[in-house]
C-alpha cells in the first residue's frame, strides 16, 4: 500500500496553485488535509502525476461574517468549527455536526473544502451544508463561480469542479432565530461513515424547510417544499412527518432494498423529532 | 453500566494471598518495554542491504494462467514459479480417512484458487519502487468458474477447485450416538444458523525478514510467528533443508490470534529468494493483503435440530455442520481441524443421551481458513446457545432454566460427555447462577414489562461454553496433522549472580507469558521475578515445541517450568547441602534458600560457588550442574476444561437497527489463576473478538468471489467505544491435572460473546416476532428481519 510515484509542489498563494493546477492538464490532484486522499493515494485508486499541497494557502484558511453569511476558507478544519475558532451563524449547529465527524485525530487534519471536495455522499457535510442552504465558491485561473452545495455534487466521488478549479469557499447563511435544526445520522461504529444521515432546517414561522437525506450512492435528496409534512409546514411539523412520502422519495432515487429506506427514513425521523430552535 | 467494584472485591485475594508467585496480581513484566515504544518487532528488523518484496496476486479468484509479462527492465527483479526450482508446495495432510490433499504451490503454477494468491514476487530497494514493479507485471488469465458459496459448492456440478477431486469436499465426518432415541421428543426445534468469514486482524500483520548465513550455512528467518518450531520444520519440507540449517526468530510479536500460526507461502518464497539473491529480503504484509489475501475464518453453517423434553430437558443434537475451508489446507492446522471440531465439541458442557453430527469441509475459492482464538467453539456456542433459546421460548421456561437443566453437576465430575470430552472439574451451574443474579435478570424482566422512552427494546442474553485446552498428544495423534504435541520442554539455568533464565519454546504475543512464566518459577524456586528473563521466539535458543496455540503455553509451558525449576531446585539444594555440611536429605529449598538446622545459604551463593568459585565445591558434588531441561505433560493430556458463563443485555432500535450493550457480565472459571490480572486482560480482549464477531466483524464476496471488505473502512473491527467495560468473576476450580491445577484461559473471551448478545437481541424482539440467527447482526440485518416481521403479521392478519 505505497502510491505511486507523482511529483509535489507546494505553492505559496492561491494564483500559482491555480496555475499549477492548470497547467496540468487534468492529471494533477489537490491535497489539503489528505484524510481522504491519503488512503487513495496508498491504495492506488488514483495515480495523480503531480499532486499541488495547499495547506500552505493562507487566503484560503479566513473564516469570516460577511453580511449575513459565513464565509469559510476551504482550508478550515473540521477541528476549527468544533473548537469554536471560527465565527458561527448556525447557532452551534455546525459546531456539533463537526464534533462528530469521524475521530478527532481526522477533525485535525481533515478540511471542509477537502470534504466537500471529495464529495463523498456519506460524508456530513455535504448534508449538512444543503440543509443550511450553504454554498461554494469555486475558483480558477478564468474567476470564480458559486453554486449551491447541493447542486455541487453530482454523484458519489463526483464533485461538479471543472478541470483547473477548486473549491474555494463556502458560505453558509445565517440561521433565523426561529428555525429549528436537527441532525441524525447512523454509523456502525463511532467516527465511521455513516449509512444514513437526516439534516434538517424547519422554519415553522416562516412555514419552509430544508430536509436532507444524504449517505445515498447519490447526491443528498434536498426537500424545500411541504411534501413531507402532508403539505403545510406549521408548528406540529413532528406530528406531519410523513414516512410513506419520505420513503417514496427514497424509493425514486433509486434504493430498491426496503430495509435501507427504512433505515434512512427513520433516521431523518429522528432528525425531525429531535429538531429544536 | 454498573459498577465492577463489588463483583472484584468478593474475589480479589480471597486469601489473603500476596507476592510474586501462582495467583499474584502483577503488572506485566514485558509492558515495561511493550508500552515505551522498546520492543522490537519483525518490521523494525534492519539488516545491511536489506530490500523489498511486493507480491503480484491473483485479482481473479479462480482462473489458468495463461502467461505472466514482465516488462524487460524489470527482469531479474521478478520471479514466478518456475525461478522457484525444486521449491515444494506446501502440504497439510490429516490421517483423518477420506481427506483430500491439496497441495498450496508458493508461488502459483497452472492456475489461481483464491483472490490474492502468490503470482510472483518483486523485489526492490524499498516497498513503494517494488509494488510500482509488481503494478508493471500484466497476467494473461483465462477466467474460470469461481465457487465462493460453500453450500453450493457441496453440490454436484458445482465448479471444481481441485478438479482431480471430483468434488469439493476436503472431509466429511459423521458422528453418531443413538440419534433415534431422540426422536419422540415433544420439542423439536431446526434453524439454519451461520457464522461469518472473518479476518483475524491482529494490531502487527505477518512480516518477514530472511537472510542466509554463508558462515553458518543458516537461512535466519525472522518472521512474526506464534509457532516458530513448527515454521521451521514446514518450511525445512517446503526448502528441502536439515532442520539445524534454518533458525526462525520470532521477535516481539504484536498479536497472533491463530492467524500467526501457520506457515506462510510467503515466508518459503523469502526464504528461496534471499539464498538465491544473497543479501535480506523483507515482506510486510499490508493491512489489504491481510483482508484480502492472509487469514480467514470462523466461516460455519449449522443445520441443526434440537429435541427436548416439555421441562427443558435436551434429549438430543442432530446437526449438520458445513465449514468454508478455502482453497488450501494450511499447514499445519489443516483445512479438516475446524469442522471436524465442531462434531466433537458441539454438545458441549450439556448432558443429552442422543447425538449426531455430520461435518462437511469445503473448498472454495476463497483464502485458507484458519482456526482463530476460540476456533470451532465460537461457531458451536452460537448455535447451540442460539437453539438452547428457542427450546426455552417452545417450553415457556427462562433461558437460563434450560441451562441449568442440562449442565453437567459438579458431583458429576471428572464427566465424559456423550462425545467423550473428558471435563476434569468445575461448576458449570454455579457459574451460570452467578452471571444470571450479576445481570440481575428480574430486574431486566420487570424493566421489559415498563418499555423504554426512547422507543428502543430491552433484551437480556445468556450463554455458556467448555474450553478445552491445552489438549496434547492423545486428541491430536487422532487429527493425524503435521503437528502432534508431546511432552512441552522448559530450560531453567540459574546465572552466576542468582538470577534465573528460562527458554521455552512457546511464544508470548500478548498473554504475558514473561510475567507469568516468572511467577510459576519464583514460586518455586523464590528467585524474584524481577531477576527472571524468559527467553522464547527463537528456534535456536529454545527447546522444540509445537509454540502458542489452543490455549496451552500456561498448562504445557508452565507446567515444563514448574518440572525443570524443581528439578533445578533439587541440584541445588543438594550443592547446598555440602556447603552447609549437611545431609542433602536434611536440608530444604525455601524461599530462595537452602536451609538446615544449622543456618542456610542462598541460590545466589549456591550459584556463585558452581560457576566463580568451584575451589570451594568438595570433590565428590553432583556434577549435574545448575542448567536442566525437562518435559512436562499434565496426569491426563485430554486437555483441561475451563468455561465462562456470559450475559449481556442490550437495547436495540428496531427501526435503525442500532445495538447498544448496556451491561456485560462474565464468570469465569479459568482453573487456579497464575496472574489474575493478565487473565483479566486475555478475557477482555477476547471479549472485544466476540463482540467483533457479533456485531461487525465480515468479509463478504461478489459473484465472482471477490472478497469486498478490502479496507478498515468496510471491515468493521469494534474499537474502545464499542467494547463495554465488562464485569467479571472469576471461580477458581482446580483442574485435578495439571500443575498448580492450572486450565488454559487465552480464547475463551472470545468463544461466548456472539451467542450471549444474538440471545439478547432476540430477546429484545422477540415480541415482534423477529429471530436472528446468523453473525454478525447488523442493522440491516434487525431492520429486514422486522420488516419481514411486520410483513407476516399483517399477512396473517
Amino acid at each position: 500500500m505505497k502510491p505511486a510515484p507523482f511529483a509535489y509542489e507546494r505553492p505559496r498563494d492561491l494564483d500559482a496553485a491555480l496555475s499549477m493546477l492548470a497547467a496540468s492538464g487534468g492529471s494533477a490532484k489537490i491535497i489539503a488535509g489528505g484524510q481522504s486522499l491519503g488512503p487513495m493515494l496508498n491504495l492506488r485508486l488514483v495515480q495523480p502525476e503531480l499532486i499541488i499541497d495547499i495547506s500552505g494557502l493562507a487566503e484560503l484558511k479566513r473564516a469570516e461574517v460577511s453580511g449575513d453569511e459565513l464565509v469559510l476558507g476551504a482550508l478550515v478544519t473540521h477541528a476549527d468549527i468544533e473548537d469554536g475558532r471560527t465565527a458561527d451563524v448556525t447557532r452551534g449547529a455546525m459546531r456539533a455536526v463537526a464534533a462528530n465527524i469521524a475521530y478527532r485525530a481526522v477533525r485535525n487534519r481533515g478540511t471542509i473544502g477537502g470534504s466537500l471536495s471529495h464529495a463523498d455522499p456519506a460524508a456530513d457535510w455535504i448534508s449538512a451544508l444543503a440543509a443550511l442552504g450553504a454554498r461554494v465558491t469555486l475558483r480558477s485561473l478564468a474567476g470564480a463561480r458559486s453554486m449551491a452545495v447541493e447542486a455541487f455534487v453530482v454523484g458519489a466521488l463526483e464533485p461538479a469542479l471543472h478541470a483547473g478549479e477548486i473549491v474555494e469557499a463556502v458560505h453558509v447563511p445565517a440561521r433565523s432565530a426561529t428555525a429549528h435544526w436537527g441532525y441524525a445520522k447512523s454509523c456502525r461504529k463511532t467516527g465511521e461513515f455513516a449509512h444514513a444521515i437526516g439534516a434538517v432546517l424547519v422554519d415553522p414561522a416562516a412555514a419552509s424547510a430544508r430536509i436532507v437525506i444524504g449517505a445515498i450512492d447519490t447526491p443528498p435528496i434536498v426537500v424545500t417544499n411541504a411534501e413531507l409534512f402532508g403539505g403545510r409546514i406549521a408548528a406540529d411539523y413532528k406530528q406531519r412527518f410523513d414516512v410513506r412520502a419520505a420513503d417514496a422519495l427514497l424509493a425514486s432515487a433509486g434504493i430498491d432494498d426496503a430495509a435501507q429506506r427504512h433505515i434512512h427514513v427513520s433516521v431523518l425521523r429522528r432528525a425531525v423529532l429531535e429538531a429544536a430552535a | 453500566m454498573k459498577e465492577n467494584a463489588k463483583l472484584r472485591s468478593e474475589r480479589e485475594f480471597p486469601d489473603g494471598k500476596t507476592g510474586q508467585g501462582v495467583g499474584a496480581r502483577l503488572p506485566r513484566k514485558e509492558d515495561d518495554r511493550l508500552m515505551r515504544g522498546r520492543g522490537q518487532y519483525v518490521g523494525d528488523v534492519r539488516l545491511a542491504g536489506l530490500q523489498d518484496v511486493a507480491f503480484v496476486r491473483s485479482p481473479l479468484a479462480h482462473a489458468r494462467i495463461r502467461g505472466i509479462h514482465v516488462p524487460e527492465r524489470h527482469r531479474g527483479s521478478v520471479f514466478t514459479a518456475t525461478d522457484l526450482v525444486g521449491i515444494k508446495p506446501i502440504r497439510a495432510v490429516s490421517g483423518l480417512p477420506g481427506f483430500k490433499i491439496s497441495e498450496q504451490p508458493v508461488l502459483a503454477t497452472g492456475k489461481v484458487r483464491q483472490v490474492g494468491e502468490l503470482v510472483a514476487m518483486c523485489l526492490a530497494p524499498t516497498r513503494a519502487e517494488a509494488e510500482d514493479i509488481a503494478a508493471s507485471v500484466t497476467l494473461d488469465l483465462e477466467e474460470l468458474p469461481a465457487i465462493h458459496d460453500m453450500l453450493k459448492a457441496r453440490e454436484p456440478g458445482s465448479a471444481l477447485v481441485h478438479e482431480h477431486w471430483g468434488d469439493n469436499v476436503f472431509l466429511e465426518t459423521n458422528y453418531e450416538v443413538d440419534i433415534s432415541a431422540a426422536l419422540d421428543a415433544p420439542i423439536k426445534v431446526t434453524r439454519e444458523i451461520s457464522t461469518a468469514r472473518q479476518c483475524m486482524s491482529p494490531l502487527e500483520g505477518r512480516g518477514v525478514v530472511a537472510n542466509f548465513d554463508k558462515r553458518l550455512d543458516q537461512l535466519t528467518l525472522h518472521s512474526a510467528a506464534q509457532m516458530p518450531h513448527i515454521t521451521r520444520s514446514g518450511l525445512a519440507e517446503c526448502l528441502d533443508m536439515e532442520e539445524g540449517q534454518i533458525r526462525v526468530i520470532s521477535p516481539d510479536v504484536g498479536g497472533g490470534f491463530g492467524h500467526k500460526g501457520i506457515l506462510l507461502p510467503e515466508e518459503v518464497c523469502l526464504s528461496w529468494l534471499t539464498m538465491r539473491c544473497g543479501h535480506p529480503v523483507r515482506w510486510l504484509e499490508d493491512r489489504r493483503e491481510h483482508l484480502v489475501a492472509s487469514s480467514n475464518c470462523r466461516e460455519h453453517h449449522y443445520k441443526i435440530t434440537v429435541y427436548a423434553d416439555r421441562d427443558g430437558t435436551l434429549r438430543g443434537i442432530d446437526c449438520e455442520a458445513t465449514v468454508d475451508s478455502g482453497a488450501y489446507s494450511s499447514y499445519p492446522f489443516s483445512a479438516c481441524l475446524e469442522a471436524a471440531q465442531v462434531a466433537s465439541i458441539l454438545p458441549g458442557p450439556y448432558k443429552m443421551p442422543a447425538y449426531r453430527c455430520r461435518t462437511f469441509s469445503v473448498a472454495t475459492n476463497k483464502c485458507p481458513i484458519l482456526p482463530y482464538r476460540g476456533v470451532a467453539r465460537t461457531g458451536v456456542c452460537f448455535a447451540l446457545e442460539l437453539m438452547l433459546d428457542l427450546v426455552a421460548a417452545k417450553a415457556g421456561l427462562e433461558p437460563g432454566e434450560v441451562r441449568l437443566r442440562n449442565l453437567v453437576r459438579p458431583e458429576q465430575m471428572p464427566f465424559d460427555n456423550i462425545t467423550r470430552k473428558h471435563f476434569d472439574s468445575g461448576d458449570y451451574p454455579e457459574a451460570m447462577r452467578r452471571a444470571l443474579a450479576a445481570i440481575d435478570i428480574d430486574a431486566i424482566r420487570a424493566r421489559q414489562k415498563q418499555g423504554e422512552a426512547d422507543g428502543r427494546r430491552i433484551g437480556v442474553g445468556i450463554s455458556i461454553y467448555c474450553e478445552q485446552a491445552a489438549h496434547g498428544t492423545s486428541v491430536y495423534s487422532g487429527w493425524g496433522i503435521p503437528m502432534v504435541p508431546g511432552h512441552e520442554q522448559a530450560s531453567a539455568r540459574l546465572t552466576p549472580d542468582g538470577g534465573l533464565e528460562l527458554r521455552v519454546g512457546v511464544h508470548s504475543h500478548g498473554q504475558g507469558m514473561e510475567t507469568t512464566l516468572a511467577q510459576v518459577a519464583h514460586e518455586i524456586l523464590g528467585v524474584d521475578v524481577a531477576n527472571i528473563r524468559i527467553v522464547l521466539g527463537d528456534t535456536a535458543m529454545t527447546p522444540y515445541s509445537t509454540g502458542t496455540w489452543g490455549s496451552r503455553s500456561m498448562v504445557m509451558a508452565g507446567g515444563a517450568v514448574a518440572t525443570a525449576c524443581r528439578e533445578l531446585g533439587e541440584r541445588a539444594r543438594r550443592i547446598g547441602a555440602k556447603l552447609l555440611q549437611h545431609d542433602p536429605a536434611s536440608v530444604v529449598l525455601q524461599n530462595g534458600e537452602v536451609r538446615g538446622v544449622n543456618g542456610s545459604v542462598s541460590l545466589k551463593a549456591i550459584a556463585h560457588t558452581w560457576y566463580r568459585r568451584p575451589q570451594d565445591l568438595p570433590p565428590d558434588v553432583d556434577p549435574g550442574g545448575l542448567e536442566v531441561t525437562q518435559g512436562y505433560k499434565p496426569v491426563r493430556d485430554s486437555g483441561t476444561f475451563s468455561y465462562a458463563a456470559h450475559a449481556a443485555v442490550v437495547a436495540v432500535d428496531p427501526d435503525i437497527g442500532e445495538v447498544e450493550i448496556l451491561d456485560y457480565v462474565i464468570v469465569e472459571d479459568g482453573g487456579v489463576l497464575v496472574n489474575p490480572l493478565v487473565v483479566d486482560g486475555q478475557i477482555y480482549g477476547g471479549l472485544a473478538q466476540g463482540i467483533g464477531t457479533a456485531l461487525y466483524e465480515e468479509m463478504p464476496f461478489d459473484a465472482s468471489g471477490q472478497p469486498l471488505a478490502t479496507t478498515l473502512a468496510d471491515y468493521l473491527l469494534p474499537g474502545p467505544t464499542e467494547v463495554p467495560a465488562a464485569r467479571l468473576d472469576h471461580m477458581e476450580t482446580p483442574s485435578p491435572y495439571t500443575q498448580f491445577g492450572v486450565k488454559g484461559i487465552g480464547e475463551g473471551g472470545a468463544i461466548a460473546p456472539p451467542a450471549a448478545i444474538a440471545n439478547a437481541v432476540n430477546d429484545a424482539l422477540r415480541p415482534l416476532g423477529v429471530e436472528l440467527m446468523q453473525s454478525p447482526i447488523t442493522p440491516h440485518r434487525i431492520v429486514a428481519a422486522v420488516l419481514a416481521a411486520r410483513a407476516a403479521e399483517r399477512s396473517a392478519a
